[in-house]
């Protein structure tokens, strides 16, 4: 086997089982067979699925700043999977709210979209998250051209709505919020300063060719 | 690589819900066959110095509901006491070597009798009632809790407050070395609450010494905390060290940390919703996953004995 068909033969259904880890966590915690969820399982459904898919984003967010630090090349290869668990985890975090937590009822659903900013940046979230997984499809990609890049560039508002949303949820211990907040400080920044370093290369090249003769 | 000491007692040793309930029914049969001497409770309280220890002399009250109380596993393993950490399994989890006994407990401001009171001491005048009483958390899940306790009111009015007492200020102990929540900031230490006289004299509010006919677990407030169940959990200050009867309003814990969200009389109200989320429904903790929420009711039900306190207050602006 090459490298090519190790990643996708071996590497990727490794890893795809590890990241189904958690959610099958929940399930096995449900029926009492590996832990428990407590005295209040619909709490901890939601609280852990939606830990998951903050810890997701970030990993994500990580693939293409540690690539370039390592060069590891191969890394990209797993990046879209990455960012759809993200969204499994995104999803399943909102639908345990939609069914367990608010029982479907409009009402109650329409009140905590309008009425609560956390619950309305969480849901921002989930709507672009929906969004990048439809478009994450290779024959969508290529026939969305340039666009693509430009809608995916969404991943950091995801980020950012989503650790927001954590923040405003908390009731006093921010303590968590702050710790994604400055893991995604760190991944944000990274770009911006490659981008800002590119810039300036680009500018001294451009200056140095117009001094020429 | 973190190890957690195991706790001396798993919640499922004690006593189980089924031999509780028919200890009630024994005790029921001995109080119809021998003239209620054990219902009687003229002796006083005594509160045994021992982990979870069995309660003697408790009589009923008709301030108790007859919904079924949660499991003492539900209510000792998920509560909020923030001393001993912020998680709702922090609690039951890091308290386990906390020592309620010896306990002395303050006695201060304006009234006739003040000191400092050893716990047997401060029990003594006082007999111990059941009430199974709701218990609405501010965070909008639910309990029942089977608590054994003494009315406030016979406290405030054993100590003799004066005209000038117009509130009763409670704090909780502030011991860093039993208590290992109290090294972070999360909120200003010690511990603080408060009640205007009339709610601490109303005869629903109690100071509970036990749940389940056995002395409080640590985790719970041990040895003394306040409940006040037309209010919102936070009010029910735990393992209570000072009472202070005071002219002004007091300082309270949740109050002092988000004015905005949390007010001084914080009762019960599905009116006034809290900043960031709805008061309208709650959870009942151990109904199961697909059991849904029911409507909170105004002072958690128990207006017919409360609303009067406030019948003159905006409770929009005095939440």
């Amino acid at each position: 086997m090459n490298t090519l068909q190790q990643i996708r033969f071996v590497w990727k259904p490794i890893i795809f089982l590890l990241c189904l880890i958690p959610a099958t966590l929940v399930v096995t915690d449900a029926f009492e067979l590996t832990g428990r969820l407590g005295a209040n399982p619909i709490e901890e459904i939601q609280d852990r699925f939606g830990n998951w898919a903050l810890r997701f984003i970030m990993i994500t967010l990580t693939v293409t700043p540690l690539r370039r630090v390592t060069q590891w090349n191969w890394l990209s290869r797993f990046r879209r999977m990455l960012g759809l668990f993200t969204f499994f985890y995104a999803f399943t975090h909102f639908l345990t709210w939609l069914i367990l937590d608010q029982e479907m009822l409009l009402s109650a659903i329409l009140e905590d979209l309008t009425e609560r900013p956390f619950i309305t940046l969480g849901f921002a979230a989930v709507v672009l998250l929906t969004a990048l997984a439809i478009t994450s499809f290779t024959a969508i990609r290529r026939r969305m051209g340039r666009n693509w890049q430009k809608l995916h560039n969404m991943a950091y508002a995801v980020a950012i709505l989503g650790v927001w949303h954590y923040w405003w949820q908390v009731k006093k211990d921010v303590t968590e919020p702050q710790i994604y907040a400055a893991i995604l400080a760190v991944l944000l920044g990274a770009r911006i300063f490659w981008h800002w370093a590119h810039d300036r290369k680009k500018l001294t090249t451009a200056r140095l060719v117009r001094q020429q003769p | 690589m973190l190890i957690k000491k195991p706790a001396d007692i798993r919640p499922s040793e004690i006593t189980s819900e089924s031999n509780y309930l028919k200890r009630r029914d024994f005790m029921r049969a001995g109080a119809i066959a021998g003239g209620s001497l054990f219902a009687s409770g003229a002796m006083g309280a005594v509160i045994p110095d021992g982990r979870l220890a069995k309660l003697a002399s408790i009589a009923k009250s008709s301030f108790s509901t007859t919904e079924t109380p949660n499991s003492f596993e539900d209510i000792s393993t998920y509560n909020n006491f923030y001393e001993f950490g912020m998680r709702k399994v922090d609690p039951f989890e890091n308290s386990q070597e906390f020592k309620p006994r010896p306990w002395t407990i303050e006695v201060a401001g304006h009234a006739e009798k003040t000191g400092r009171y050893d716990f047997d001491d401060f029990m003594k005048p006082f007999d111990l009632e059941e009430r199974i009483y709701r218990m609405r958390c501010v965070e909008a899940w639910s309990m029942v809790i089977p608590w054994v306790g003494v009315p406030l009111a016979d406290v405030v009015k054993h100590f003799k407050p004066t005209s000038k007492a117009r509130y009763v200020a409670f704090e909780t102990l502030n011991d860093p070395e039993q208590m290992p929540g109290l090294h972070g900031r999360s909120l200003k230490w010690p511990y603080r609450e408060g009640l205007t006289i009339a709610e601490a004299t109303n005869p629903l509010a109690i100071l509970a010494v036990g749940i389940y006919g056995n002395v409080i677990p640590n985790q719970n407030g041990a040895p003394i905390r306040l409940v006040t169940p037309w209010k919102y959990g936070f009010k029910g200050i735990k393992s209570i060290v000072k009472i202070n009867f005071t002219a002004t309003r007091p300082k309270t814990s949740w109050n002092m940390a988000a004015p905005r969200e949390y007010g001084f009389y914080a009762n019960v109200n599905p009116k006034v919703n809290h900043p960031r989320w709805s008061q309208a429904r709650e959870r009942r903790i151990g109904a199961g996953i697909f059991a849904g929420k029911h409507e909170t009711l105004m002072f958690n039900g128990y207006g017919e004995h409360v609303a009067h306190l406030y019948k003159d207050l905006n409770l929009r602006r005095n939440f």
